[in-house]
């Protein structure tokens, strides 16, 4: 099993005390299986995301990502897990704005040490940035700057791909074409995909499908 | 990975070229200011060494005669035979130069080419040779010697034989013997020998470098000061720089960078710029430096005598601090920076929250440092004695009121806005107070360079006033004449005691009181001096009473430094005490002087005939007086007037503020530089702002305008400020640490156009800096404008 969720417990400090965010997820995916994670704002999707992708702590469970426990890890270990295994792709896209579309699609296959000019390069030409490559985020459109991050993602060839509300900043059209593009070189890589959305019609296109209520998995 | 990140970090620099130049300016005008100050002070340091080296001064004993005269050669010999270990010394000048002479084979280590790899045979041999400096071998007139070129001898100062200098300088007797420091038991007392001899034990540290020391700390006070104003500069931009990285830092990290790599990476290209900003700084400093050297080395030579080269040599200690002060500098203003974006939590979920309150605790905390600081000048300003407390005075106070500057602005613009009428001074106001985090370091720059100019203007403003009156009161007499022996000076004095109102001897020699160094000098009863001097305090009839040798008058500077008086006696020989009638300002006089009546001066010096004298006239007369004493013998240059000492002593004053000013003059255009940099980097993220207020249905140009209001309005308040930190400033100067480092204290005199119009001065400065980013706006293309909105989708 390529990640495995037991018992996971979150909560956030408010003020009349804390509050708590997860209470008591479990949830496996294996290799090559795709996963839609919905539920209502503030049910704690997102937040189980992070937890996945070491970006934030749990208070209480296990996560084990290709067989390492997320949990025993310190910074430098997390940081190495989001370089080498996971690929996080974010709903505001968080490209780098002083770099070239071409160096944003580079960066995280470059500092995972498994940079492919030609890989980079194929997929800038199936995500349709290759006429762009010379630009800087800022010229691109909404759309074509989440394509940019999917590809700096799928460049490092991650085992498992993290996708939070990757559609959620794009319009019903482009949204389509994203998630499409999105899906079809996820599969091509043979990565475990596990998705955020709001939309069902979006569930519907994966493999799998899990709603988050209250904390829990309904 | 490495390499990656660092490409991505220094990419930003990329996209904000105007940033960098402001990170990298900031940095090299704080590091060029400072170290040019710091080369200044280690050229002359380095002088006043090269003068002890070469000459002796303060750290051997030394003795002279009593009377201030020579030293004769019989008295030497004498003096080695019952086993002193002295050797000979003469000085004087020669076509400019100043002239020495040691005896190598008898000198202290460490004196003269003795202490070098000088081939003593030739030193001593045939035609001699002559050491020092180039400029000082060109100036030396034709002395059939060979001239040897030694850069360590002192400037302005030639080095030889002590029988070729007193052949070439004409003279026959020895100014001092130095003593060396180890001396046979067994040796009879110096009064056995020769009872006119005094011995002057030697002064830890060269008396000159004593002497200046406070010069230079004022120096290196405004070399801090500057410093401190650039790193005002360098905070802003790395703080903005920063902050605006924040999301990418976040990004790289959510990429899997680690922090520890992501700061070290950090910390590299902060150094990186460090050194090349050091290294265009001190290439600054160089120049600065080689530009005011000469007023420095003219400032030093005729207010303490010191001869400081005029040209500057490149010390590696010098420019290695200065890239070190560069380094240090970066640290200091980006320490803080650096160290929320280590501590910082990866996601970005409720940062601007924490954000916002971690503002408020630091404004608070802030508020509360300012306060200390303040408190602490009050205590200093109270119970603070010294120098150190004055200086420590100054940086306590100065630093505490910026820090309060923005905690004060913030509160008059809360109660504009409330006092507001109608939505758009009410936006105006608001959107003020808004912008002040961003401005407050610019703004707190600009203050503290205004308050500067006015502390510093202040004083140099009332040191001018007291100083131009204490020449009209002491410069009374018409005309000066110095003459070149006892019987040339009787003989003056006969032939003008009966033609003019009065003649008045004018003599002193050092003596100590209290055992501090001082001068005796003798005055005439004559109404001169009652009508002329102004005592500072004094006792019922003071004049009447020194002329009948019952008391003496002192300078400030020596009641100062021994404690002394009205009343207090002073011992000038060994039956010999009178009290103190009055105490008289005596500016730019580094010793402190005793007045007595010429009768008691003559009783006590009985040896010192005046060579010099002042000469009361009727201004027509002093043509007629003139020719009569170049009649007798005298040359021109022995007879000066009374406006071509003031207009000399006035030319020694200017020159020493001329540095002042200078660095005074820098210090506004580096702060004014500040505000245009704060407001250019600034303008860019404005747009967020006032895009929506432009939607709302306000004109590109009226926005601009009011842009524009808003800067001219801090800069005014910012200034309304300076003025009582400017003024505290001032007489923290005057009655602080003037007092400390020379002795006397000034009146304060206050100069209301001179503010106004520095007021004026940065209210224009800070319109200019606003025109650019003002314009921008007013051109921004409405596309511009619309893409913030499209961008908060």
């Amino acid at each position: 099993m390529l990640l495995r969720l037991r018992d996971i417990h979150k909560s956030f400090a408010g003020a009349e005390g804390p509050v708590p965010v997860l209470r008591g997820v479990d949830l496996d995916l294996a290799a090559g299986e795709s996963l839609a994670l919905t539920g209502e704002s503030g049910s704690g999707k997102s937040t189980l995301l992070h937890l996945v992708g070491g970006l934030d702590r749990h208070d209480r469970g296990r996560i084990e990502v290709a067989g390492t426990e997320v949990t025993a890890l310190d910074d430098s270990g997390r940081a190495a897990l989001r370089r080498g295994t996971v690929g996080v792709v974010f709903q505001q896209f968080n490209l780098i704005p002083s770099l070239t579309v071409g160096d944003n699609i580079a960066f995280q296959a470059r500092i995972a040490g498994r940079h492919e000019p030609a890989r980079a390069t194929a997929l800038a030409e199936r995500l349709g940035l290759a006429p762009h490559l010379a630009k800087y985020p800022e010229q691109l459109s909404g759309g074509q700057q989440q394509r940019c991050a999917i590809a700096r993602t799928l460049a490092a060839r991650p085992a498992l791909v993290l996708a939070d509300e990757p559609t959620g900043n794009l319009d019903e059209a482009t949204a389509e074409e994203v998630l499409g593009a999105m899906l079809e070189l996820v599969a091509e890589t043979g990565a475990a995909l596990l998705m955020v959305t709001h939309s069902q019609h979006h569930a519907a296109r994966m493999g799998r499908r899990l709603h988050l209520h209250a904390g829990r998995i309904a | 990975m490495t390499g990656a990140v660092f490409h991505a970090l220094l990419s930003h620099w990329r996209r904000a070229p105007l940033q960098l130049f402001t990170l990298i300016a900031g940095l090299a005008l704080a590091t060029g200011l400072w170290s040019g100050v710091q080369a200044i002070n280690a050229e002359a340091r380095a002088s006043y060494d090269a003068a002890a080296a070469t000459l002796g001064e303060g750290r051997f004993a030394r003795i002279e005669a009593a009377t201030g005269g020579e030293v004769t050669q019989a008295q030497y010999v004498a003096l080695r035979r019952a086993g002193w270990l002295v050797s000979p010394v003469v000085q004087g000048r020669l076509g400019g130069v100043r002239l020495v002479g040691i005896d190598p084979l008898t000198a202290p280590g460490g004196i003269g080419p003795a202490a070098g790899e000088a081939d003593i045979s030739a030193f001593l041999g045939g035609a001699g040779q002559i050491f020092g400096r180039a400029e000082v071998l060109a100036a030396l007139p034709e002395t059939g010697a060979e001239a040897v070129l030694a850069p360590d001898v002192a400037p302005g100062t030639a080095l030889t034989d002590i029988s070729l200098a007193l052949r070439l300088l004409k003279r026959d007797g020895i100014d001092a013997l130095l003593v060396a420091p180890e001396q046979p038991i067994a040796r009879p007392e110096l009064a056995e020998i020769a009872s006119d001899l005094v011995l002057r034990p030697p002064q830890p540290g060269s008396e000159v470098g004593r002497l200046t020391d406070s010069f230079h700390l004022n120096l290196t006070a405004f070399g801090l000061l500057c410093f401190a104003v650039g790193i005002f500069i360098v905070h802003g931009a790395v703080g903005l720089a920063f902050e605006q990285r924040r999301p990418v830092i976040r990004t790289l990290r959510a990429l899997g960078v680690p922090l520890r790599r992501l700061v070290a990476l950090m910390l590299l290209e902060l150094l990186a710029f460090a050194l090349v900003a050091g290294v265009i700084g001190v290439g600054l400093g160089w120049l600065l430096a080689a530009q005011l050297l000469p007023d420095v080395a003219a400032t030093l030579r005729g207010l303490y005598g010191a001869d400081v080269a005029g040209g500057l040599a490149l010390r590696p200690a010098w420019w290695l601090s200065g890239l070190g002060i560069a380094v240090l500098g970066t640290g200091l203003a980006a320490g803080a920076a650096l160290w929320r974006i280590a501590t910082m939590p990866l996601l970005a979920a409720g940062g601007r929250r924490a954000w916002a309150m971690a503002e408020a605790r630091m404004a608070r905390g802030q508020g509360a440092a300012a306060l200390a600081l303040l408190l602490l000048a009050a205590g200093l300003a109270v119970w603070g004695e010294g120098l150190v407390a004055g200086f420590a005075l100054l940086g306590a106070g100065l630093i505490g009121a910026a820090l309060a500057l923005p905690l004060m602005l913030g509160a008059a613009l809360g109660l504009a806005a409330r006092l507001a009428r109608g939505p758009l001074m009410q936006w105006f106001w608001a959107d003020t107070r808004q912008q002040l985090p961003g401005l407050s370091l610019a703004l707190m720059a600009l203050m503290l360079a205004m308050a500067a100019n006015i502390g510093v203007s202040t004083m140099v403003g009332s040191f001018r006033a007291t100083f131009a009156e204490f020449l009209d009161q002491r410069l009374a007499p018409e005309l000066y004449v110095e003459t070149a022996d006892d019987a040339q000076a009787r003989a003056v004095e006969a032939l003008l005691a009966p033609r003019i109102r009065a003649v008045l001897p004018l003599a002193s020699v050092e003596i100590e009181v209290e055992g501090i160094p001082a001068e005796l000098n003798l005055a005439r009863p004559d109404p001169t001096y009652p009508e002329n001097w102004r005592l500072l305090r004094a006792a019922e009839r003071p004049w009447e009473r020194l002329s009948t040798g019952e008391g003496v008058l002192i300078s400030e500077q020596l009641a100062r430094r021994a404690g002394l008086s009205l009343g207090d006696p002073v011992r000038l020989g060994p039956e010999t005490a009178l009290p103190v009638l009055g105490i008289h300002g005596d500016y730019g006089n580094p010793l402190g002087q005793v007045i007595v009546t010429e009768a008691l001066f003559a009783r006590l010096q009985p040896e010192i005939v005046p060579r010099r004298f002042g000469l009361r006239l009727d201004p027509a007369e002093v043509p007629e007086i003139r020719a009569a004493l170049t009649g007798m013998g005298l040359p021109e240059g022995a007879i000066t007037d009374q406006a071509a000492v003031k207009r000399f002593s006035m030319q020694v004053f200017e020159r020493t503020f001329a540095v002042t000013a200078a660095l005074n003059v820098l210090t506004l255009a580096v702060a004014g530089f500040a505000m245009l940099m704060s407001l250019l980097t600034l303008a860019a993220l404005r747009l967020p702002q006032l895009a929506p207020v432009w939607a709302l249905g306000l004109t590109r140009r009226r926005l601009a305008a009011l842009e524009m209001g808003r800067t001219v309005l801090l800069a005014a308040l910012t200034a309304v400020v300076a003025l009582p930190v400017g003024l505290a400033l001032a007489w923290v100067l005057l009655a602080v640490v003037n007092v400390a480092a020379f002795g006397w204290r000034l009146p304060m005199t206050a100069f209301p156009w001179d503010y106004a119009r520095l007021g004026l001065f940065a209210l224009l400065a800070a319109g200019l800096a606003a025109l650019w980013p003002a314009i921008r706006l007013a051109r921004t293309p409405p596309a511009a404008l619309l893409g913030v909105f499209a961008h908060e989708r």
